[in-house]
């Protein structure tokens, strides 16, 4: 397990380290950096002064080497458009679309874990159609479409939530249900598959041979087995929620990360872009690892491979 | 299918060519789903000849009026017009190049840097395969969203920026899959075979492996247009993705939304248009997945 962990942790801090890489030369080393930042009708001598500002002269290695050195003590530089330390801003941020985004997965996890264990219990029937045509849905709608839809419907004509903003727990209910359906059909399907591929296993049938009630097959020997794959796949939606908060958190206003992207994305505030694009893959790497732990402790056979 | 089985056919190569076709026939949901598809991309090859209006075309003192089916509507403009008063329906029409442009040309850009990497690293295993792999991790751990709308706005927002930035982005389940596929093909006997008579590795790749990974990249390939379309949708809601006056779904759902509180039909149409074309091509995706591999349906 140990040998294992080991691993699995040198592993993400490499990925880390690359994506830190590419995300700092995406957006340093591809076109003119100063030209993007001050504007089609910069003189020579403005585009001199940023480029002075920024250090763009020198090597990007040198560049890169510093930012990441900085970043590592959590230092990602001061944003160009608010003159203040990218951290603090994103420090303020972050709790929000983590806010938004776990709202978003516990929607996601009550619509697709009963829909997916009753349609495998009984596949072809009403339950199972509904859950299908509700994947169908959900996998053809863009999510800022349903999110508009959702405003529309219930701020807009009903009254019954807030059309935008991040005050209260309820500003956080519309804009969780857009961002958590469009990741039900993935998981619902996985469920569906596993349970249906456990009832049909030999230690599901023993266990019913040896006279354990249904609800107890289900829930102790079927639906125990089918939950690591389920573990991996909410670990990859929980991380795409937080790059995907981008488009929801627009439609509704919300001050988190993916706002803030945005905004910084179309101000050109380059510093924020990266630490965010870091911050977001960093997560991502943090949470497949968390679940591929845990699921070395569920089944000891994927730590022996 | 029994492992002692002379008969079955190996694994990834699934069922014989004019089986698939027969079942393709018989599959309501592939039928659907590639009904509609065709029917979508005829309206976008013919759009000059169907648009009654020309999509670009404003008219001051005809804006948003509402569609036929509603009060103030008329025949004149089908599905309304929209802030600038230009015709709904031609734009929709039009809208629709804009859609499969993207979905098409991502795929094979992405079907191409994904089918490349998953070959190589499933072929040839050992240091290729960790690098490529690594490759792969790296990739995934992108948040895509972010990435294609920084570049856009980078490099400026055109159908050529988009399609390049999707493309460089989608690749990876083209990747994952070929690569377990030819993991799985690079055992079998006739490709030993074919190594033995002293076929280049060139050769075996193009001739023994890819034809028969192909209908899994068929199937990826539609799960990856819907993908495409849907983030291109999202990139122009966000003003960083196809830049106005072009008429792309996803843009004129931006445009709409100052209209929500009381023409929300302006954001509806286009929403619905996007809905059709991704549900018939998940649709049509579903279908062939079924046809190739009947044995994997529950």
């Amino acid at each position: 397990m140990l040998l294992y962990m080991a691993q699995r942790i040198g592993l993400a801090v490499c990925v880390c380290l690359a994506v830190s890489l590419l995300a700092f030369l995406l957006l340093n080393a591809s076109g003119d950096v100063a030209a993007a930042i001050a504007g089609e009708e910069a003189t020579p001598e403005q585009l001199a002064a940023i480029r002075a500002e920024l250090g763009l002269e020198r090597p990007w290695l040198v560049r890169y080497a510093e930012w990441i050195g900085a970043a590592l003590t959590g230092d990602f530089g001061n944003s160009l458009f608010f003159q203040r330390p990218v951290s603090e801003l994103i420090f303020y941020r972050l709790p929000t679309t983590l806010t938004l985004a776990s709202l978003a997965a516990v929607i996601m996890l009550s619509l697709a874990v009963p829909l997916g264990v009753l349609a495998a219990l009984w596949p072809g029937s009403f339950v199972d159609r509904a859950a299908l045509a509700i994947a169908v849905m959900g996998q053809a709608m863009p999510n800022f479409w349903f999110g508009l839809i959702l405003l529309v419907v219930f701020s807009l004509m009903l009254g019954w939530a807030p059309a935008s903003g991040s005050a209260t727990l309820g500003h956080f209910v519309l804009p969780a249900i857009a961002l958590g359906y469009y990741s039900t059909p993935p998981m619902m399907r996985l469920i569906r598959a596993g349970m249906i591929e456990a009832l049909a296993s030999d230690y599901v049938r023993t266990a019913r041979a040896k006279g354990i009630g249904t609800g107890k097959v289900i829930f102790k020997h079927a639906l125990r087995n089918a939950v690591i794959p389920v573990v991996s796949l909410l670990a990859v939606q929980f991380g795409n929620m937080l790059g995907g908060s981008v488009v929801i958190e627009t439609v509704f206003g919300i001050q988190g990360l993916g706002y803030l992207a945005w905004e910084s994305i179309s101000r050109m505030d380059l510093p924020v872009v990266q630490a965010i694009l870091l911050i977001v893959a960093v997560f991502y790497i943090a949470l497949v690892l968390l679940s591929d732990m845990a699921n070395a402790w569920l089944d000891p056979r994927i730590r022996i491979q | 299918m029994s492992a002692l089985d002379p008969t079955a056919p190996p694994p990834g190569e699934g069922a014989p060519k004019g089986d698939v076709l027969r079942r393709l026939r018989g599959n309501p949901t592939f039928v659907v789903g590639a009904f509609i598809f065709l029917l979508i991309f005829l309206m976008a090859i013919f759009a000059p000849l169907l648009a009654p209006y020309d999509p670009y075309s404003q008219s001051m003192s005809n804006r948003v009026v509402p569609p036929v089916w509603m009060e103030r509507g008329s025949w004149d403009h089908v599905l309304g017009t929209d802030g600038l008063g230009r015709d709904y329906l031609s734009r929709i029409i039009y809208g629709a190049r804009i859609s499969l442009l993207i979905a098409i040309f991502t795929v094979i850009t992405s079907g191409l840097i994904g089918t490349t990497l998953g070959v190589l690293s499933g072929y040839f295993g050992g240091k290729v395969d960790l690098v490529i792999n690594f490759f792969i991790m790296t990739r995934l751990t992108l948040p895509v969203v972010m990435v294609a709308l920084a570049v856009v706005a980078l490099f400026g927002g055109s159908l050529t920026v988009v399609i390049l930035v999707l493309g460089f982005l989608l690749w990876d389940r083209f990747a994952v899959v070929t690569r377990a596929a030819t993991q799985q093909l690079r055992n079998q006997e006739y490709i030993q075979a074919s190594r033995s008579l002293g076929f280049t590795t060139r050769q075996i790749i193009f001739r023994d492996v890819l034809p028969n990974i192909l209908d899994r990249l068929a199937v990826i390939a539609t799960f990856e247009m819907a993908q495409a379309i849907l983030l291109e949708a999202a990139l122009s809601f966000l003003g960083l993705g196809v830049q106005p006056p072009t008429p792309s779904w996803g843009l004129m759902v931006a445009e709409g939304r100052q209209f929500l509180l009381f023409d929300p039909w302006l954001i509806m149409i286009p929403g619905a248009a996007i809905v059709v074309l991704v549900m018939a091509i998940n649709l049509a995706g579903d279908g062939l997945r079924d046809a190739m591999a009947p044995e994997n349906r529950n």
